[in-house]
């Protein structure tokens, strides 16, 4: 299946914050059908440094999309029934408009002018993308880590558009650990002397700092028993010598993915999207995280891995927790892996089969019988 | 024929579970209710409930392979345990709370049912008589621990910690004045009529509050 990344632009966003974005565009991919009731829509929400390609092979780089595992005819998401979305996040570098975007008041790239963003931002622009599309009510939105968060945005912030909600190794709300590991890649970045407060287009980009940031976000997505099987103590170089020349495999791994980041991602948008998720708190603006919650209509699938020290177990269960506080709609499971905050990209065997399951008796009860 | 006698040769109900237990319970559940079911297993009842009577289904269950198939099934699980799975729902969030052959296996048995009665207006109940005249025979006659097609187990690996018989179960919904709205007993697949505490492999209680 060859995909192609689209575009649709909106004349305004308005923002959290108080400012509004104008013109705004957002890169989207879909695949499968929409039925003529429009009613197998499933929108799906990346991770922090994803984009619009979450399946298919892609008409430019020819490379599959990083779900690609999951959505497709007969997998979890399955394209011969269901109609999926995938966007690229607001503030991202790959097709929506980010910091790297040209600032119309200017000519220039907005850099740091770009103004901070949130994910109910991120979840408004993607609403706007759903609606232009036709689309009322979606059968499901679903995602891992930021994708969950904005999972459960959506759920509370349009009630009535989700028939139901898999957020997948997230929370409702980063912990202080969480945001240590983000400031650390953000140190990192303003750190580089290239970084020049963000302003490094058309120059050379913090390319140091950006890869020590991935580097250390690497670490957090594995676990202690997937670098143990992955990399052990065993060394790249042939004679382990007593000096600094001498690279374990771990190492050289980090050093790789580290550097292959700087030539996809923008750093800025590195500093924006970590801060959105921060920042982040679906309890904002209600009085508990169970009232919050309360607002929701939909159906829930809250999936949790074991190994994932990132995303921990307790952060789904205090949201499952509070739905069944609020007797919503609530399933849950945590699933044996040892692949760590990775476990929802790579390890999809089970998780498929709950997914499968959960979204035909969804599509069952809640579409068909509705219509 | 009376309906539970029907229940009991229905196959509809009897060949998907091959469990005469879940066979009164899918009899008791009115259509378009909101079910608990404690202890869930794969949602075989639960999926079935929904299916055939509407009802709102839930379940608990603390196996996390059980848990992925019921799930998989559609039905909507939390994995989590019994004796502390309950805390989070609201007072009368179900209309049935089933505990079905569980009982016997939880540590705290009077707690767990006490959380029943609070989330539900109604519990059911079905549990294995350790009264049943089998298990009273091997226990006498070789001064053991009874081991019997009831209670398979030895007792160094058996899930069951608690031995209870129907008139224990009746004497305790006495005592916490929960009106037993009906009793049936259940022997392979038929209905005990007579001396149920001897009779008995199976109790099967509908309690309210």
């Amino acid at each position: 299946m060859i995909v192609e990344t689209q575009v649709a632009c909106f004349d305004s966003l308005p923002l959290d914050c108080g400012v509004a974005l104008s013109p705004v565009e957002i890169a989207y991919e879909t695949y499968g059908q929409l039925n003529s009731s429009r009613s197998n829509a499933i929108l799906i929400l990346h991770a922090f440094s994803g984009d619009a390609h979450a399946a298919g092979i892609s008409h430019e780089g020819g490379k599959p999309g990083w779900w690609d595992n999951a959505i497709g005819p007969g997998k979890a998401f399955d394209t011969s029934q269901y109609f999926v979305i995938c966007t690229n996040v607001l503030g991202g570098c790959k097709g929506t408009t980010g910091p790297a975007s040209i600032d119309p008041s200017t000519g220039r790239p907005y850099g740091m002018k770009f103004p901070v963003i949130s994910i109910s931002d991120m979840v408004r622009l993607q609403k706007k993308l759903v609606n232009h599309l036709g689309i009322e009510r979606l059968l499901a939105v679903a995602g891992g880590s930021m994708g969950g968060m904005q999972v459960l945005e959506w759920a509370v912030a349009y009630p009535e558009a989700v028939a139901c909600a898999i957020p997948i190794a997230t929370t409702s709300r980063h912990s202080a650990q969480q945001i240590a590991f983000n400031e650390v890649g953000r140190q990192a970045i303003m750190a580089d002397p290239d970084w020049c407060d963000g302003d490094y287009y058309n120059k050379k980009p913090p390319a140091r700092g950006l890869s020590v940031a991935r580097m250390v976000g690497h670490i957090t997505y594995m676990s202690d028993d997937s670098m143990r099987e992955k990399f052990g103590r065993r060394f790249r170089t042939q004679e382990p010598l007593p000096d600094f020349s001498s690279v374990f495999e771990v190492e050289s791994y980090l050093r790789y993915r580290g550097s292959q980041f700087v030539d996809r991602f923008d750093a800025n948008s590195y500093l924006y999207i970590t801060k959105a998720m921060d920042l982040f708190d679906v309890t904002n603006g209600h009085a508990s995280l169970a009232a919050a919650l309360e607002r929701t209509q939909s159906r829930f699938l809250v999936i949790s891995f074991t190994s994932d020290w990132l995303y921990p177990t307790y952060q789904s269960l205090e949201i499952v927790s509070a739905l069944r506080g609020r007797n919503r709609d609530v399933a849950f499971c945590e699933l044996q892996s040892n692949y760590g905050h990775d476990a929802f990209l790579v390890d999809v065997a089970e998780q498929s089969e709950l997914i499968r399951g959960f979204l035909a008796s969804t599509y069952r009860e809640k579409v068909a019988r509705a219509s | 024929m009376s309906a539970v006698a029907h229940e009991l040769r229905h196959p509809s109900v009897r060949d998907v579970f091959g469990r005469s237990d879940y066979a009164i319970i899918s009899q008791i559940v009115e259509p378009n209710t909101r079910v608990l079911d404690v202890g869930c297993g794969e949602g075989e009842l639960l999926h079935w409930l929904a299916l055939h009577k509407g009802v709102d289904a839930r379940g608990v269950e603390i196996v996390g392979s059980k848990v992925q198939r019921a799930i998989a099934r559609g039905v909507s699980v939390y994995q989590g345990d019994i004796d502390q799975g309950l805390a989070d729902y609201p007072d009368d969030a179900f209309d049935y709370v089933i505990l079905s052959q569980t009982l016997q296996e939880v540590r705290k048995p009077l707690k767990v049912m006490k959380e029943m009665m609070r989330v539900g207006r109604r519990a059911i109940v079905a549990f294995p008589n350790f009264g049943h005249w089998s298990v009273r025979l091997t226990h006498l006659w070789s001064g053991r621990a009874p081991r019997t097609k009831l209670f398979p187990h030895d007792w160094y690996d058996s899930p069951n910690i608690h031995f209870l018989t129907v008139h224990d179960f009746e004497s305790l919904a006495a005592k916490m004045k929960w009106p037993v709205e009906r009793a049936i007993y259940l022997s392979g697949d038929s209905e005990v009529k007579l001396f149920p505490n001897l009779m008995a492999e199976v109790g099967v209680f509908l309690i309210r509050k």
